[in-house]
This record gives structure tokens, sequence and C-alpha cells, in this order.
């Protein structure tokens, strides 16, 4: 089988429109949660959000460095996100001028786990309001999830696989392991993968808070909204944002003397067949999910350094998860760091597992564990297990696991190490 | 009702805000398709734009024939309501 690298990193999030700025700020444990300002959420569920901020703020994302205006008028915000970190990975690859030859094996897989809801939203009421007449003709193509990985194929000329998966918030995680396959199976050389999410609008916010998955307690300071496997957590924090990188096969990285950031060695899969919202009662899926991904990359239980969490905040999942954990790798959790920036970032959704995925690369790089930030009273079942609680912690890290687990019972986990 | 001078302008600013052009590139003898990047989908939403800029109804046939930026003001300036 062909090995696979990571020789390419792109990142828009709550934190941050750049690699480097959004991982300073997780490391500097600093919060992107904050009230929502692209509609009055007075009166919905929760009224706060992790937004990707706007253009001019201290860590804003300006949509104008990589997404032609007319694209911009035309698709929804979690298409631009996508665009954006595809941008942003692929010229951290140094793989802009790729020849013709090189571009029929490179491809694209960058899902989403909702896609396009506001323009749904916006574009229902139009319909309702001024008749089918006034529906744009960009409607559809403007929300779909497959439209990242067209719209990113397009303007790189990526003629290779042209892929998306939606498996709500698994679904970072299954576009890299997927892709990583595409490239261990020969179908392609080179494969931008990830995920991307922008479902901060009124009907979002109403149907994931009728869904009782939402934080809602903390509108004074919706900083402390997203508090993984605290006792006062209640839910997450909406979050928005993109995570895309760049998979190579391993041989051509090396030959063109690529930066090599990782090695993607396992990845594991399954469905807990139990219920569409709630996770199994044992943790079974997520368990499977893991010990697959484990097995598949040869690697000791005793050699991972880092577990990046599902770790939403919801009462019932991070402790499932925890205890997941503890039954697979047993005694070795003592001496492993497991965090969930999702207590900074909130929850990406479908971009959820590229983005953590990204930031446990680099955990591996700098040799740092992001924190899991207002830990402040970690639940009974979590002794014995360092959650990297308020502060980032410098410790040896060589290989890391990445857990996503999403509505349906789809679980996806990726193992990773240093080069 | 606007002279044909305010619908030149009001024109200019929905093609440049739609199709991403700069204004300069926005003349009266510009073809949307050949020399504004616009494809059939663009010119369906401009025609849209503009029945609801001016309160004009543009019928499909009428639509397919404003190939121009020139079309478009001239159509307009004939059908608006007064």
């Amino acid at each position: 089988m062909r090995r696979v690298v990571v020789t390419g990193l792109g990142l828009v999030t709550p934190l941050g429109a750049d690699v480097e700025t959004a991982w300073k700020n997780i490391i500097a444990a600093k919060s992107g949660a904050a009230a929502i300002t692209r509609f009055d959420a007075t009166d919905f569920h929760t009224n706060y959000a992790c937004e990707v901020k706007a253009p001019g703020h201290e860590y804003g994302f300006d949509p104008n460095l990589r997404v032609d205006h007319k694209v911009q008028r035309q698709v929804d915000p979690f298409i631009i996100f996508g665009i954006d970190a595809a941008g942003q990975a692929i010229e951290d690859a140094g793989l802009l001028d790729m020849t013709e030859e090189e571009r029929f094996r490179a491809g694209c897989s960058i899902g989403a786990g909702i896609g396009g809801l506001p323009g749904i939203e916006s574009e229902s009421l139009v319909l309702a309001a001024k008749g089918p007449k006034r529906v744009s003709p960009h409607f559809v193509h403007g929300r779909l999830i497959n439209l990242i990985s067209g719209q990113v194929s397009i303007k790189y000329g990526l003629m290779g696989p042209n892929h998306a998966v939606v498996t709500a918030c698994s679904t970072g995680a299954h576009s890299i392991g997927d892709a990583a396959r595409m490239i261990a199976m020969d179908d392609a050389d080179v494969m931008l993968a990830g995920g991307a999410e922008g479902a901060i609008c009124p009907i979002g916010i109403a149907g994931f808070g009728q869904a009782r998955a939402l934080s809602t307690n903390f509108r004074d300071d919706p900083t402390k909204g997203s508090r993984p496997w605290d006792q006062d957590r209640d839910g997450f924090v909406m979050g928005e944002g993109a995570g895309v990188v760049v998979l190579e096969e391993y041989e051509r990285a090396k030959k063109r003397g690529a930066k090599i950031y990782a090695e993607v060695i396992g990845y594991g899969l399954s469905g807990d067949a139990y219920h569409v919202t709630a996770p199994h009662p044992e943790g079974s899926g997520a368990f499977r999910s893991m010990q697959m991904a484990m097995k598949k990359s040869g690697l000791d239980l005793s050699e991972i350094d880092y577990i990046n969490a599902h770790g939403t905040s919801t009462p019932l999942g991070d402790e499932l998860e925890l205890g997941a954990v503890r039954r697979l790798f047993g005694n070795n959790i003592e001496t492993l760091s497991m965090s969930s920036t999702k207590s900074a970032i909130g929850h990406l959704l479908g971009g959820a597992g590229a983005v953590e995925s990204i930031f446990c690369i680099l955990a591996m790089r700098d040799q740092i564990a992001p924190p899991t930030l207002n830990l402040d009273n970690p639940s009974e079942n979590c002794a014995g297990i360092d959650l990297v609680p308020h502060q980032a912690k410098e410790r040896k890290i060589k290989a890391v696991l990445n857990n996503s687990f999403g509505f349906g019972g789809t679980n996806a986990s990726l193992v990773m190490k240093a080069v | 009702m606007a002279n044909q001078e305010e619908i030149t302008q009001r024109v200019a600013a929905l093609v440049v805000d739609h199709l991403g052009v700069d204004a300069g590139e926005v003349k009266p003898e510009a073809s949307f398709i050949d020399d504004l990047g616009a494809d059939s989908l663009d010119i369906v939403e401009l025609v849209m734009a503009f029945e609801e800029e001016f309160g004009v109804e543009i019928p499909d046939d009428a639509a397919e024939k404003i190939t121009t930026v020139g079309d478009a003001v001239s159509y307009i300036s004939e059908h608006q309501e007064g």
C-alpha cells in the first residue's frame, strides 16, 4: 500500500483565518465564542456561537483573498470558507504550478455536514414572498455540499477524483480518511481533503436548539459555554469555518522536497446502529472506530501521545467517549493527554474533524497539547487522565488520534504520526 | 421616471456587483458573455436584478435578445412604467 503524508494546511476558524493565527490563539487559550451577530438571536434557544470574524477584526476572515467576488455572491458561507482553506493548503504545499499530467492525478474530497442552510432558508423566504421567478438561478449549486470540491477543482484545475463526504460531524475526518485511501489505492497522487460548515443562521440555531443539542446557560459569558467534561456543560456551542489538508503520496512528496507535516497511518470507521442523535450508551461505535484506526496504524496503544477528542460539551457524549478511550487504552491513558479544542472554537460540525486533525498535526510540530477551556470541575469519571485543563501543555507528541462522531451514529478516527 | 443617463448608471452598478468586473469595463457595447465573463445563469440573475431595480417585466424571449449593456439600458428605457 502506498504511504500518504500531509504536505499542506489551511484553516478558517473563529479564532483566525490562517493556520498560524488560529493555532497561536488556540495555544493562548482564547475563546472564539460571543453573541451571534448574523441575526438577532435574542429570542432563540441560545444567543451565542463561535462565528468566523469579519474583516477588520484582529483575527477576521477576508473572503476577497481567495474567492472571486462573483462566486461570493452566488454561494453559501461554507463554500467560501472551504475554497479559502483549500487555497491556503495548496499554496502551503507549493503545488500551485502542477503540470496538466499532475493535475489529472490531483483531486478534492472536501465535504460538509449540512451545507447551505442559510441560503436554503433565505431563498425559501424569497419563494414564499415573491414566487418561483425570484429564486436565484444559482440557488442549487450555491448550496450543494459537493460544491466546495467543485469550485476548488475549477479554480486550481484539479482533474482527479472529485468527492464530497456528508456524514454530519464526522465529515471532516471521513474526508481525510477516504482521500488518504484514494491515494493509497493509486486513484490519485494528491488530494485536497477536509470539511467546512457555515450554518449559523436562524433555522440552524432553531433546529439544533429544538434538538436540545446547544449550550444555552451562558448568555452572560459565552466564552464559558463550551466546557467539555465539566460538570456544568449543557450542550455544544455552534462554530463555523473550514479545514483542508493537502494529502500526497509519500515518495512523490519526498522526491520534490516537500515539507512533510505528518503521515496518515490509521483510519477507522463504524456505525452505532442505535439512535439518530444519542450516542450508543456503551460508546461501542466510538470504541470500534478507534480500535480499527489503531489496528491499521500498526502502533502500540502506548505510542499515542495526544488525542483530540470529539468532546462537544454535551452531557452524554463526553462521558461515553472518555469511557471508550479508557476501555481501549487501559493503563496507557495515564501517559497520554487528551483535549477538546471545541472548548475554544465551538463545534464546526462538518469542518470539525479536519480542523482538529490540523491541530493534531500542529501539536506534533510544536510538541504542545492544546488546552480544554472551562474544565473547572471535571466529571467524576475523569480521574486518571490528563484532559489539559485551561492551559496548553508542552510535552512529547509523536503520534496522535483524532475522533469525530456524528448524528446518525457515524464514527471516524484518524491516527497520524510525525515522519 | 428615470432618464437614460440614470438608467445607465444603475444598470452599470448592478453589472459590477453581480459579475465582479471593474466599472470601466461596463461600456454600452460590452457583451455580458464575451466581454464581462458572464454565463447563461449570470444573465438570468442579472435580468431578475433589472426587473427588481426598475419595476419592469422582462419576458424570456426579450431577455434572450439582451446581450450587451446597451441592450439592457434600451429595453428598460422603453418599457419602464411611468
